[in-house]
């Protein structure tokens, strides 16, 4: 055991007003849902489909940030060259874009007229526009970013000397990276993941830009949330209410692996 | 069948030059002050570094021939290496990282594991902890398994970076004993970086000192008590040493003079051991050629002698009987006559 660190007292209040900031709109929910008919809402066609694609297309997207983001990270943690500063200035883009403004990039790159997506669709026969390959593409063009830095960090922060050991002993760089290198970046990898998958869960504005809002193919929860409160306001806080507990439940299920205690 | 290194890399503001040799079955210590060098030429020789000159041999097998040359990667080398915090990797078992470099080299997992089980009972680390993490041993049982982990793969020369340093004082001369039985136990050549003159004492058949990256002196330990090629070798041994200059049969040491029985002139080392330095009450009969007046600055019990520490113009430490500094009355502040003869004085030129 550490001992705590202390603080003075004071500091309890601006943290207590912080705690009520994420308490109040949560309260707020709660206060206005409609309990009696809460069953009936949750077991409707629109919002199952919507809480499965969410569920579907942020894993996908959290999968795709993992296979293509682990060896970006693994080059931005090589290098210090001016290369390397360009790609990390693109790479941290999305994070700073409004998801609009991402979505209608991308629909210019792999919209059916966009500079990739016609050939695209014309050679393997993939389409992004209103389908759920474009939900999976938006989805991990805005959340890959937060993988890719939180892994970065973690090789960064990694000791290279177990590396060089492992050479020593004869392991080749492939074996170095895969028997010392990934077991010890695991908890940067679980971090990286948990974040990108809770950008992609929460994706609104690129999705709906890219790739429309098209029931059982590309209207995720946050969508339906959208198109409910135009319709049925209680449908929506309903809904809201939902996607709340799936992201808490999965915070909680998960927060000892992906939060060791210290 | 030796390690024949010629190493010059550049570190920054520190440029080491070094060629020393190693044949197998012979133990040789790197010695020096921090920051001397002795990591890097360890480094080096394991692959970590490329030299920026010189060339590295193993059994007549080129490891890296400078800038130009060829390099082989540290996998390549079959060079084992013991690092000074171990090193073992944190997320497998200690019986894992003793099978790693086997594992490395293709050998299926059953094998390695009954490999690396005889490496661990062999370096005295009992089946208890084999399935045990890294960070939950003793610093003593860390340095075992490490040095269990380099051996067990095989390799033809064997680095060890100040293997005892992360050790606590308890253990340490047992672990040093073992680490002596088992570097025998190793055909090639050996070399040990050592900041302690203990460790290297102990476990080295020669010394390599280093400082400032340039190779001051090397040799058996016996050479290096008789004639210390710098200040840092005579502190490493205990002697005490002066600069001057000489000329006529005399030391200037800043203003001091000291007859010694030498016909060199010019810049000089001066060593004397402490067990030559003579204390006296009262001014002695006789003529030593050497005698002066000096304060008692402290006095350290040693098994069964004390060092004294004398101050003065020409600072000096004599070592005594534990009943002389009674019947002499030493204590710090007291004041004693000093004599040294001219015959024990060693004058090497700097």
């Amino acid at each position: 055991m550490k001992p705590a660190a202390r603080a003075p007292t004071a500091l309890w209040v601006p943290a207590a007003l912080a705690c009520a900031l994420f308490l109040l709109p949560l309260v707020g929910l709660c206060w206005r849902t409609p309990w009696p008919q809460l069953g009936d809402h949750l077991a409707s066609e629109a919002v199952v489909q919507a809480l499965a694609l969410s569920l579907e297309c942020s894993a996908a997207a959290a999968l795709l940030a993992l296979l293509l983001g682990l060896p970006l990270a693994a080059w931005l943690a090589a290098g210090e060259s001016r290369l390397h500063a360009a790609v990390r200035v693109l790479v941290t883009l999305p994070m700073v874009l409004p998801p609009v403004v991402a979505g209608v990039a991308l629909l210019l790159a792999f919209g059916r007229n966009g500079l990739v997506g016609g050939p695209l669709e014309a050679w393997l026969g993939v389409a992004f526009p209103f389908t759920t390959a474009g939900v999976v593409l938006a989805e991990a063009w805005v959340a890959m970013p937060f993988f890719v830095l939180t892994v970065e960090g973690g090789l960064r922060a990694l000791d290279p000397r177990y590396a060089a050991a492992a050479a020593t002993l004869g392991a080749g760089p492939w074996r170095v990276f895969r028997t010392v290198t990934l077991p010890m970046l695991a908890p940067a990898l679980r971090a990286g993941l948990l974040v990108a998958w809770a950008r992609a869960l929460g994706e609104f504005g690129a999705t709906i830009t890219f790739a429309g809002n098209l029931a059982g193919h590309t209207r995720t929860m946050p969508l339906a949330v959208y198109t409910a409160l135009e319709t049925s306001p209680e449908a929506a806080i309903v809904l809201s209410l939902l996607l709340v507990l799936v992201s808490a439940a999965v915070l909680f299920a998960l927060r000892r692996q992906w939060f060791p205690a210290r | 069948m030796s390690l024949v290194a010629d190493i010059t890399l550049r570190r920054g503001a520190l440029t080491v030059e070094a060629g020393f040799e190693v044949a197998s079955g012979e133990t040789v210590a790197l010695l020096g002050p921090n920051g001397a060098g002795k990591t890097s030429c360890l480094h080096a020789l394991a692959g970590l570094l490329r030299v920026d000159g010189g060339r590295i041999a193993l059994d007549g097998r080129v490891l890296d021939g400078g800038p130009a040359g060829t390099f082989v990667p540290p996998e390549g080398r079959d060079v084992g290496v013991v690092f000074q915090d171990h090193l073992l990797f944190p997320r497998q078992s200690v019986l894992d990282n003793v099978a790693y470099g086997l594992r490395s080299r293709g050998k299926d997992r059953a094998a390695a594991r009954a490999a690396a089980r005889g490496w661990l009972e062999r370096v005295g680390v009992a089946a208890g902890h084999h399935d045990a993490a890294p960070a939950t041993l003793s610093g003593g049982q860390a340095q075992r398994v490490a040095l269990a982990r380099a051996l067990a793969a095989a390799p033809r020369a064997l680095l060890l970076d100040e293997p005892l340093a992360a050790v606590d004082a308890s253990a340490r001369i047992e672990l040093r004993r073992e680490l002596r039985r088992h570097l025998a136990g190793f055909a090639g050549p050996r070399i040990l970086v050592a900041h302690d003159i203990e460790d290297a004492l102990a476990l080295a058949d020669r010394l390599v000192v280093l400082e400032d990256g340039r190779l001051v002196q090397q040799g058996p330990l016996h050479e290096l008590v008789e004639r210390p090629g710098s200040r840092f070798v005579a502190d490493l041994v205990g002697l005490n040493c002066y600069a001057g200059t000489c000329a006529g049969g005399e030391v200037d040491v800043g203003g001091a003079r000291l007859s010694v029985p030498s016909t060199l002139s010019g810049d000089v080392l001066v060593t004397v051991h402490p067990r030559a330095v003579s204390l006296f009450r009262e001014r002695p009969d006789g003529s030593p050629r050497n005698l002066w007046q000096a304060p008692v600055e402290a006095v350290e019990p040693l098994p069964g002698r004390a060092r004294v520490r004398l101050g003065g113009p020409l600072p000096i430490v004599a070592e005594v009987t534990p009943a002389s500094v009674t019947a002499l009355g030493l204590a710090p502040g007291r004041t004693t006559w000093v004599a040294v003869k001219a015959t024990e004085l060693v004058v090497t030129p700097r």
